[in-house]
């Protein structure tokens, strides 16, 4: 089996495309998507291969050695690998096709198509790697196609600040994900994921000395120190509070790459990362508790964020948002297998909702905001109930796949101890925001009456069947994805995942009664503000204006950074510029300059030429050497 | 050690690819008008095409210098001719090579008055950094050294900007003060080392802890200017603003490097125990110029303060992997410098375009290029990525190196330089927003040209190497091993305990584990 050749044929396209997209033009999909679509195959050969549990490293290259360093490339595959592969380039290929019909006609078309072929490259890498440095390298590659794709409408100056701060906020993480890089290769003396994991429990009761440096004594365990730096890079990537700031923001790309990169693949590789990562992690229960907490965090931060932006593509943003904070919630609490589920059937929908968004948007003349939608249902009737399904799976809907995902999710949370109960509890109320907020934007932008731009009104229809077929996989999947057993076929992928039999038990009834009611529940309370009484919103956003707006406002973390951050940063360079490096470094530089000058000047007036000046200082002279002798 | 010996080989390469520039620059005066750009060129692509054949030739596996060849020059005191390479020298030497054709290239249409003169000066600066590189012999180290300065002064004091006359006395004044002090160092080295100028001998002499003390502060000033190391720095951003581009892609991607490789040929292996002495104070000036110079770059108007700025940072890096003391810290920090050459000389020249067409290096004059100019902005965009140490591109080689090695030696000090890696990406991004992207109304009336023929002919091999050697920094490596670990050996152990005992346990742990891979795949096998 040759597995090389699925990323190497997406990067194969980049390549030709990126040298030759002058000349292929319009016709840049005739190169990418039948390599897309050979990787598609290629993977589900992959997956029938390792299926049975098998697992395969194939070496590549050396990449480096100094020293005692040495680093070879490799690729990785066993289940995990392989179901990342599928997801990838499922996703991957529909989003190629649909780009067909969105980007069409566009400048940029051929350096898109480029753009992808490399994401989706760099992606399956990522995924196949078989050691910490090339995930580090194609982490960052994924983070760079990111950059350059939410910034492909470079002209507009929103895309760029985007594209920029995307970037920088994800360097803040992977500050500590390299800081995590190097802890590994002191403590283990390798960076290969096989030989770290077989080390793993020996190295588990070595402490750090983090306050060594100052004599003090901080006695860390240097697993989890190991765990809660790599971590920094996932809550980067998968912008878990505090650092999903970019993300809402990469809106400004255009729509394919949402669906693609900022909600089915590179969003989720954080949640990726613990869960290849779980015999580290699992080993170190206090890092785990804090990838639990702060998934946590993230699923109801971003779910109250949700509830009151009018950007349809920004809400489908926040809920990603929210739906990263359950994955994450999951691999912390240990259930890793029903963590990368979710993933999976989030990567269906999820993608489906973004894309349908990108339908809504092409046919009202780039119109993002839902203010100004209304009664599309009855045009954009292929649109809608892709949009619906997409919708009920997001919000938990029995038979969907979301529903089975969540549920699984929130069944093994509340068999994971106390913390566990706290969490699944509180998934359980985001579960009816997430039903709450996703029927909003259905009834907002679907239902009632158009309030269309009038110049647009008149044709608003359906997109090309490139556009409409992707949505029309995508909503199968969406429900069929959650009947394939896929959360026991990763069982044994994970280390000491709780037992996968409480399905029956009464507690896991009780669970999925409760989420089923509270997506019922949130649904209904939609429907009742926007349909029944439309005026309601209004009013109670008055009522609770403070909290209204906290929400709106997105609880002003971008405010707080700007001010906290950006801003001292850039006056605390200015500062140093002007008060140190001017002022002082180069004014020594100048003074000294200035002094030799001034003191041959000094001397120059000794010599003037003049006989009774000369004359007077020998007299000087001579008196001031008699005065000393006589003295001493 | 026998072979640390100097045998002359059979073809004198080296003097070769020294001295063809000198004998190119002397041959300009006497062609045409109309051929002095096109003999400049041939001149330079010849040495370029000599120098090549040496990375192949070279014996990764020996110890000691290559391609040596010596003859005497003054009987007493010993003055000897002796060149050679090693690891450490020959990247450098290639590096300098590669570029001067690109200098004279990138000088094809910029420099109008002059021209013979200026083209024939950039040969002139050819031969006197590349006799830097090779040279074994002090006297003729110190040579090399000091007739570098004058190209340079002549690049920024004839060819420069409207203050050029300041940059240049700047530059020459404030290298040469150093330079002071690096004479006396190699006279008290004479009399202290056994009446020799040998370097190879000089370094294998051994001297009295205070007399070394003395020495690394001397050799330190010197070579702390030329890198330019923080607070020795403020030199450089004025040169480079008023250089010609051809004269600033010399100055930073050969230039700097030289008070590098002179902390790497004589600081490290002459004076071992007052190098572990001061080993951190060194490293805190290096994460002070990491830091600062990133500061520095993120306050900049100006695009080539910005780059000469970012130079500063990056050099912090290239010392800070020096002074780890370690074969990843040294070759990290031999790989950044290479990287460094390509990559800012790239943005250099990236600038000298786009001032070409602008007439202006404010970041607010130029915006939104990505438009009038999309391969320009994709050059520019490859460069920043590459500074600002992308994995897959050639700086993060260097980088992930030097930080491995500075880990080894103390964590808090990674801690520290990672933070300019995120500082990087900040004042490089920001720029790059600027200056490539945003609405492009300003300029239509302008017409910005793309880049042509020759411009892309100077970006496409810069561009290649900055992926071949980011995907495959093996080959490049390998030239450096067995010279690093030669320098690593002389140097005195004990102040490395530390993270000698560090490697030990790995090894231990490494031998522990083989065994337990050895079942682990075993197993898998059996599955």
């Amino acid at each position: 089996m040759t597995y090389e050749f699925i990323p190497l044929l997406p990067f194969a396209a980049f390549l030709i495309l990126g040298l030759f997209g002058h000349w292929i033009k319009d016709r840049a999909h005739l190169v990418a998507v039948p390599a897309v679509i050979v990787s598609f195959i290629l993977s589900v050969l992959t997956f029938m291969d390792v299926a049975g549990g098998r697992h395969t490293s194939i070496p590549l290259y050396t990449w480096a050695t100094s020293g005692d360093l040495r680093i070879e490339l490799g690729l990785y595959v066993d289940r995990l690998t392989a179901v990342m592969l599928l997801l990838v380039t499922i996703v991957s290929g529909l989003v190629h096709v649909y780009t067909i019909g969105y980007m069409q006609g566009e400048r940029g078309y051929a350096r898109f198509f480029a753009y992808i072929a490399l994401f989706t490259f760099s992606m399956l890498m990522l995924v196949m790697a078989d050691n910490f440095l090339q995930l580090f390298i194609f982490w960052e590659a994924v983070g760079l196609c990111s950059y350059l794709l939410i910034g492909h409408w470079y002209e507009r100056p929103s895309a760029c600040s985007a594209a920029t701060k995307a970037f920088i906020v994800n360097r803040i993480g992977d500050f500590g994900f390299l800081l995590g890089l190097l802890l590994v290769y002191l403590t283990f003396g390798s960076l290969e994921y096989q030989q770290v994991f077989a080390q793993a429990p020996d190295i588990a009761k070595e402490t750090f000395n983090l306050l060594r440096l100052i004599g003090g004594q901080w006695e860390v365990s240097t697993l989890t120190l190991i765990c809660l730096l790599l971590f920094m890079g996932a809550v980067g990537k998968s912008a878990q509070v505090p650092l999903h700031v970019w993300l809402p923001d990469a809106m400004e790309g255009p729509t394919p790459i949402s669906a693609l990169i900022h909600a089915a693949t590179m969003v989720t590789a954080g949640v990726f990362l613990v869960a290849r990562l779980s015999p580290l992690y699992s080993l170190s229960p206090a890092a785990m508790d804090v990838v639990a907490i702060t998934g946590a965090a993230t699923m109801v931060f971003g779910a109250t964020i949700a509830l009151t932006q009018f950007d349809i593509k920004r809400i489908v943003a926040w809920s990603t948002v929210s739906q990263l904070g359950y994955m994450m919630m999951a691999c912390g609490l240990g259930a890793y297998a029903a963590g990368i589920y979710h993933l999976l059937t989030h990567g269906a929908f999820k993608a489906l909702l973004f894309l349908c968004c990108g339908s809504v948007i092409i046919a009202l003349h780039h119109e993002q905001d839902m203010r100004r939608m209304g009664g599309l249902k009855d045009k954009l009737p292929v649109t809608y109930w892709t949009f619906v399904i997409g919708s009920l799976a997001l919000a938990g809907f029995p038979l969907t796949a979301g529903f089975f995902s969540k549920d699984e999710i929130l069944v093994s949370a509340w068999s994971a101890g106390s913390l566990g109960k706290l969490l699944a509890s509180l998934g359980l109320a985001t579960a009816l925001l997430t039903a709450f907020y996703s029927f909003r934007l259905v009834f907002v932008a679907f239902w009632g009456d158009s309030r269309v731009d009038p110049h647009h009104a008149g044709h608003v229809h359906e997109p090309s069947w490139t556009m409409t077929v992707p949505l029309m996989i995508l909503a199968v999947l969406s429900i069929s994805t959650g009947y394939l057993g896929i959360s026991a076929f990763l069982a044994p992928a994970f280390p000491g995942t709780a037992s996968e039999s409480h399905h029956d038990s009464p507690i896991a009834i009780g669970i999925m009664t409760a989420a089923t009611l509270m997506g019922l529940i949130g649904i209904a309370a939609a429907y009742v503000l926007y349909v029944k009484s439309p005026g309601l919103p209004d009013l109670l956003a008055q009522q609770w204006q403070q909290l209204y707006r906290l929400s709106f406002n997105k609880w002003y973390v971008d405010e707080a950074y700007d001010r906290m951050l950006v801003r001292p940063t850039v006056r605390l360079a200015d500062r140093l510029w002007s008060g140190v490096d001017v002022a002082v470094i180069d004014g020594a530089v100048n003074g000294v300059a200035r002094a030799i000058a001034w003191g041959g000047w000094l001397m120059r007036l000794v010599q003037s030429g003049q006989t009774q000046h000369y004359a007077l200082g020998m007299t000087v002279g001579a008196v001031l050497i008699l005065t000393v002798y006589l003295l001493f | 050690m026998s072979d640390t010996a100097l045998q002359t080989s059979g073809f004198p390469w080296l003097t070769a690819v020294v001295f063809l520039p000198l004998a190119g620059a002397v041959l300009l005066f006497f062609v045409k008008d109309a051929a002095v750009r096109w003999t400049a060129l041939a001149v330079a692509l010849a040495d370029l095409a000599l120098s090549f054949p040496l990375f192949f030739l070279y014996d990764r596996s020996a110890t000691g210098m290559q391609f040596t060849e010596r003859v005497a020059w003054i009987a007493s005191p010993p003055i000897n001719y002796a060149v050679g390479v090693d690891g450490i020298s020959l990247p450098l030497l290639l590096l300098t090579t590669l570029l001067t054709p690109l200098c004279v290239l990138v000088s094809w249409r910029a420099i109008e008055t002059r021209l013979r003169e200026f083209m024939a000066t950039i040969l002139v600066m050819a031969t006197a950094m590349l006799g830097v590189f090779v040279a074994l012999d002090f006297v003729l180290f110190y040579v090399f050294w000091e007739a570098m300065l004058i190209p340079m002064y002549l690049l920024i004091g004839v060819w420069g900007g409207p203050n050029r006359l300041y940059a240049a006395v700047k530059f020459f004044l404030y290298t040469l003060a150093g330079s002071v002090l690096l004479l006396i160092a190699i006279l008290v080295l004479f009399f202290q080392g056994g009446h020799t100028f040998d370097i190879l001998l000089l370094s294998k002499a051994g001297y009295s802890q205070t007399l070394q003390n003395w020495l690394f502060w001397a050799f330190f000033i010197a070579f702390a200017v030329k890198v330019p190391m923080f607070p020795f720095h403020t030199w450089l951003p004025d040169a480079h603003v008023e250089a010609p581009t051809a004269g600033s892609v010399f100055l930073a991607s050969v230039l700097l490097k030289m008070g590098a490789y002179g902390f790497l040929r004589f600081t490290l292996p002459m004076l071992p125990d007052a190098t572990a002495a001061f080993t951190p104070i060194m490293v805190g000036l290096s994460l002070i110029a990491i830091l600062y110079g990133a500061y520095m770059a993120l306050a900049q108007a100006d695009l080539k303060k910005l780059i000469a700025y970012s130079s500063v940072s990056h050099m912090g890096f290239v010392t800070l992997g020096i002074f780890a003391l370690n074969a990843q810290g040294i070759e990290g920090a031999l790989m950044q410098m290479i990287n460094h050459g390509i990559t800012t000389g790239a943005l250099f020249i990236c600038v000298g375009i786009i001032y070409e067409r602008t007439h202006s290096r404010m970041i607010a004059d130029n915006f939104g290029l990505a438009n009038p100019m999309p391969r320009y902005a994709t050059c520019l965009v490859i460069f920043a990525l590459s500074s600002l140490g992308l994995p897959g591109t050639n700086s993060f080689v260097g980088e992930f190196l030097i930080l491995i090695g500075t880990f080894l030696w103390n964590k808090a000090a990674a801690v520290v330089a990672s933070l300019g890696v995120i500082l990087a990406a900040a004042y490089l991004l920001w720029m790059v927003q600027r200056v490539a992207f945003g609405p492009t109304a300003g300029h239509s009336a302008l017409r910005l040209s793309d880049l042509n023929w020759r411009e892309m002919t100077i970006m496409v091999p810069l561009i290649v190497l900055v992926f071949w050697i980011g995907l495959f920094p093996n080959p490049l490596l390998k030239v450096m091993h067995t010279s690093v670990d030669h320098l690593i050996e002389q140097e005195d152990q004990e102040d490395r305990a530390l993270a000698r005992r560090d490697a030990r346990e790995m090894r231990e742990r490494r031998e522990a584990r083989d065994g337990h891979v050895a079942q682990v795949s075993l197993k898998a096998n059996n599955k």
